[in-house]
């Protein structure tokens, strides 16, 4: 039987789509943790982003130590936060792939969402003001929802990144769709790992494109036409290109 | 690999200088692969992006597949694409993992050269038609060296982005600095992974500084503005 025959028959056999190593359960935990840790920073890293960028001050640092943070490798994190004993075993694992995913997925969310509330036009603002509205419905009503296509893409990127790396996140604790991956690997079981692989990468593509459609959904009628021009070039399933750190030369 | 350092009363100290010491050469040979693997894979993601830019940034026809199939190899996982090569490529080889590591600088070089040479002033190409360049000699002497600082954005970021992924080949038998990190998980002992952690943040700086430093030798009009002084030339 030829080797993608073999990864047919393991995705199919009706053994791997229940209990407690079935594919359901392993899918769920892994989209479980990614949504834990994407909530988490969107309201860490958004919310910094948010105040960061409605007062203006001490943004550019903010973003520029999140950014230097990036070149931290994720395995690193997750290891060395599975080393210790007192996060290892905390439920079954969830804490340290938690804790690590979630420093991964800050610092997209906070650089788009802080240059997205920059982005939005003094002019603008200012008549917002001069219609006598408030800080608080500045920042509500003409700000938020202008920073609504920036935010998103740091989601967007932040989640694609989450969920690919939530794989490797089988390797140290915890146990979802990355574990067939790993097992498969430990064991020489390459039909096994090859089909984990190919759970996860739909997984991902799914996620991709599910929230490029939501991002579409969510940002303001008037918007839409302008901000798909600015991102000129798209790719197929409008990719985590537009999410891509620096792509305007720094200077 | 090393024999586990044992310290009397500690079992896992936050750092120890003393592993660093007894497993220096393994420290240096998991550093020269890592610096290998990763500027392996940015010079040859160059070297396919940069021409294939130059097409999509020319004619929608090659635009739409080629962002297509980038944006694919970005979006799946790293771990899933070495497993994907296995059967092919074998595990544990640097063939593995330099078509993925390269899969993965395809989409930000491509996206880079293509926003630059798309910035590039039409004021600029027209000039060069006006003085007689022939569309080739203006791609090589007008429209690339002024797409340059887009490209080593691309490139900066590309390196970093590669910098991080190597360390994940360490479950496919490689891993550059990867590997410190995998023994320090494998014997539950911090030191390990943070040897690896720092070095390859280390890395990434260096490889960003020396980028930079490239980036002022091959478009000194980009200081222009800081220096106050008028570039001749092209720009």
């Amino acid at each position: 039987m030829s080797f993608l025959a073999q990864v047919w028959d393991w995705l199919t056999s009706s053994a791997n789509w229940s209990g407690s190593q079935g594919i359901p359960l392993l899918f769920w935990h892994q989209l479980t943790l990614s949504a834990a840790v994407v909530a988490t920073a969107v309201v860490l890293g958004g919310g910094l982003g948010v105040v960061l960028g409605h007062t203006g001050r001490g943004g550019l640092v903010a973003v520029n130590a999140a950014n230097a943070f990036r070149a931290v490798p994720t395995l690193a994190l997750l290891t060395l936060l599975a080393v210790q004993p007192a996060i290892s075993l905390t439920w079954n694992g969830f804490l340290a792939a938690w804790l690590a995913l979630t420093a991964l997925a800050i610092p997209p969310i906070l650089t788009n969402t802080y240059v997205g509330m920059r982005e939005v036009d003094a002019d603008v603002r200012d008549a917002a003001k001069a219609m006598g509205l408030t800080g608080a419905q500045v920042l509500g009503r003409v700000e938020a929802p202008l920073a609504v296509p920036f935010v998103m893409a740091g989601i967007r990127t932040a989640s694609i990144e989450v969920v690919a790396t939530s794989t490797l996140a089988a390797y140290v604790s915890y146990t979802d769709l990355g574990t067939y991956v790993i097992t498969g690997l430990n064991t020489g079981n390459t039909v096994l790992a090859f089909g984990g692989a190919l759970l996860v990468a739909v997984l991902a593509a799914a996620v991709a494109g599910v929230l490029t459609l939501a991002s579409r959904a969510l940002t303001p009628r008037p918007l839409r036409e302008r901000t798909r021009s600015l991102r000129s070039p798209r790719g197929l399933l409008g990719a985590g290109a537009s999410g891509l750190p620096d792509v305007v030369p720094e200077h | 690999m090393a024999v586990l350092p044992t310290v009397a009363g500690t079992t896992n100290p936050f750092f120890r200088w003393g592993y660093v010491r007894q497993d220096w050469s393994q420290i240096q040979g998991d550093l020269v692969q890592h610096v290998a693997l990763s500027v392996l894979a940015v010079a040859i993601g160059a070297a396919i992006s940069i021409p294939l830019a130059v097409l999509a940034s020319r004619s929608r026809l090659v635009r739409v597949p080629v962002f297509g199939v980038a944006s694919l190899l970005y979006i799946i996982p790293s771990l899933a694409l070495f497993v994907f090569l296995i059967p092919y490529t074998g595990i544990g080889t640097y063939t593995t993992a330099e078509i993925a590591l390269v899969g993965y600088t395809l989409l930000i070089m491509i996206w880079n050269t293509v926003a630059g040479l798309d910035a590039v002033p039409g004021d600029a190409r027209e000039a060069a038609t006006a003085l007689g360049y022939s569309p080739s000699a203006s791609l090589l002497r007008v429209d690339l060296p002024l797409a340059l600082p887009f490209i080593f954005a691309g490139l900066r970021v590309a390196m970093a982005t590669v910098i991080g992924l190597v360390t994940v080949t360490a479950l496919i038998g490689l891993g550059g600095l990867g590997q410190q990190i995998t023994y320090g998980f494998t014997i539950g002992y911090n030191t390990p992974i943070i040897v690896g952690l720092v070095l390859s943040v280390a890395l990434a700086a260096v490889a960003d500084l020396l980028l930079v430093g490239a980036e002022r030798l091959l478009v000194p009009w980009s200081r222009r503005r800081r220096r106050r002084r008028r570039a001749g030339g092209a720009a």
